[in-house]
This record gives structure tokens, sequence and C-alpha cells, in this order.
């Protein structure tokens, strides 16, 4: 068997979300994988979510908790018969706890090819004030 | 050839420095993926093939494919997925947090139970899901033969 090439690319099959509220329709709830990483001014968010379209996306963020939703149409029709599975569609649920504060009306977020890149500028810090000291008596 | 390994895995008898530093690594992924399951590892991108009376029907789960290489090809009854899933580079002077987007690169190969029509093939690539529809060849499908009387 030949050896694998470790430049390769894996595939980790889709992991259960870990805790998930759950769902009145039956069905499985993945964890979409994702990249945070943040500069002085934001922190974004890359989650991979195939198979959701703009419209299947639910963004929310309150009380410095964000929430993705991302509903998956299986999109198999009924006369199809499976040859091979590797994987099931099925809902994308992630949550996460901001420990910065987010500047809400600045956030962006764009869906492209699977892929969702949500920025979160972060609020400006208030600007440092001079304060005068008057001398009493 | 398609392997797909659940943890543990089995190996050739190597050194046993070799064995420990597989079960260091192996242990170290439990933690990371601690909340799933299922750890199998398997070859990237997983598919779903079904048919019906005409076609098969290939999808793989590629998000963020656009912008890198992907070249597909098709042959009698195997279709092959080659390529390189490459993740935009971003500005210096970022911070990660987390970093669990895979990249790099790939090759697999399907073997399909009967001919396609190679020529026929449709590709198409929406949201993140590379979907074929490969028409069975005409050799392939089922024929009525009447008996004479």
């Amino acid at each position: 068997m030949a050896r694998e090439n470790r430049t390769d690319l894996q595939n980790v099959d889709k992991s259960d979300a870990p805790v998930a509220p759950e769902q009145t329709r039956s069905g499985q709830v993945y964890s979409p994988t994702v990249d945070i990483f943040e500069n002085d001014n934001s922190i974004t968010l890359l989650a991979d979510m195939p198979g959701v379209r703009v419209e299947d996306l639910k963004i929310d963020l309150r009380e410095s908790v964000l929430t993705l939703i991302g509903r998956v149409t299986p999109p198999e029709n009924p006369d199809e018969s499976d040859v091979l599975r590797e994987y099931e569609s099925g809902m994308f649920w992630r949550q996460f706890t901001l420990s910065e504060a987010i500047d809400q009306a600045r956030i962006d977020a764009k869906l492209t090819d699977g892929v969702l890149r949500l920025e979160l500028p972060k609020v400006e810090t208030a600007r440092p004030r001079q304060i005068v000291v008057r001398t009493v008596g | 050839m398609i392997v797909r390994r659940t943890w543990p895995s089995r190996r050739a008898l190597d050194s046993s420095t070799a064995d420990l530093d597989q079960l260091r690594r192996e242990v170290l992924r439990l933690f990371e993926t601690a909340t799933s399951a299922d750890l199998g590892v398997g070859v990237f991108p997983p598919l779903n093939v079904t048919q019906d009376a005409d076609n098969y029907y290939l999808r793989a789960e590629m998000p963020g494919m656009k912008s890198s290489e992907l070249s597909i090809s098709a042959l009698r009854n195997r279709v092959t997925l080659a390529g390189k899933r490459e993740i935009q580079r971003e500005h210096e002077r970022v911070s990660y947090h987390r970093k669990e987007r895979p990249e790099g690169s790939f090759n697999r190969t399907v073997t399909l139970p009967a001919e396609i029509d190679a020529q026929r093939i449709d590709a198409k690539y929406a949201n993140g899901i590379l979907a074929l529809t490969l028409p069975k060849a005409d050799e392939a499908k089922p024929r009525q033969i009447t008996v004479k009387t």
C-alpha cells in the first residue's frame, strides 16, 4: 500500500455539534470547521458550510454570543438510489462567545461557495480625553 | 487506493518510536475532536454517488474551491477528481484563535458499477458542492429483448 503524502488533503468527517438545541424535526446537526483570527480592528471568522445558500443561513449575535445556523436541503431527487454514501447532509450549527465588544452596525457577512466570511469590527475605544485639573482655594 | 481509517489504525511493524509517535498523535487528535463520536479519517473530498435509470450522480463537498485548481476526468467507468484546496492568505499581523479548515492537495478516483458516456458529463459547482451528472453509456443500460415466435 502506498504511503500517504503528508501534504495530501485528508478528509475528516463532519463532527456532530457538541451542544445543539434539539430540533423539532429529525436530522443530523453538524459543527462547521472554522478559522478565527483577529487584528487590531476586527475579528474575522471563516466557516466551511457546503450546501448552504444565502437564504438558508442565519447569523445571530446577542449578549456577546454569536450563533451560526445553516440549513441544507438534501440535493437528491426521490427517484435516485444510493451507490456510495460517504457524507450526510444536515444542518450546521455553532456558537461562540465573543470576548470583545462588537460594533453590530458594521458587521459584514459574505457567503461564497459554501464558505462564510464574517467580519466583526471591534467597538472603537473611546478617545482619551485631557482632564484639566482645577485648583481650588 | 481509497483508504478510510478509523482510530486506532493498524500499521505494519515499524520501529518502536514510530509506534509511539503515532500513538501520541492520535491521542492529541482525540483531545482536539473529543466531541465527535466518530473519529473517522477518510479521503478528501467526501462523495455521494446515486443513480437513477439514466444517470449516475456524483456529489462532493468541496467548499471554497473557486480560487483553487480542480480537474475532473473520466474514462469508461472511472471518474477522477484532482486538485488543490488553497486558503487565501490574510494580511500580516493577525493572530489566530482557531485554524480548523483544512487545505492541501487531493486526488481521488471513483469506480462506478457501469460505464458512462464521458462526452455528455455535466458538471456544476454551487454553494461549495460539486455535482456531476454522469449519463450511463447506452451499452450499460438494460435492454428489453423481444422473443420472436
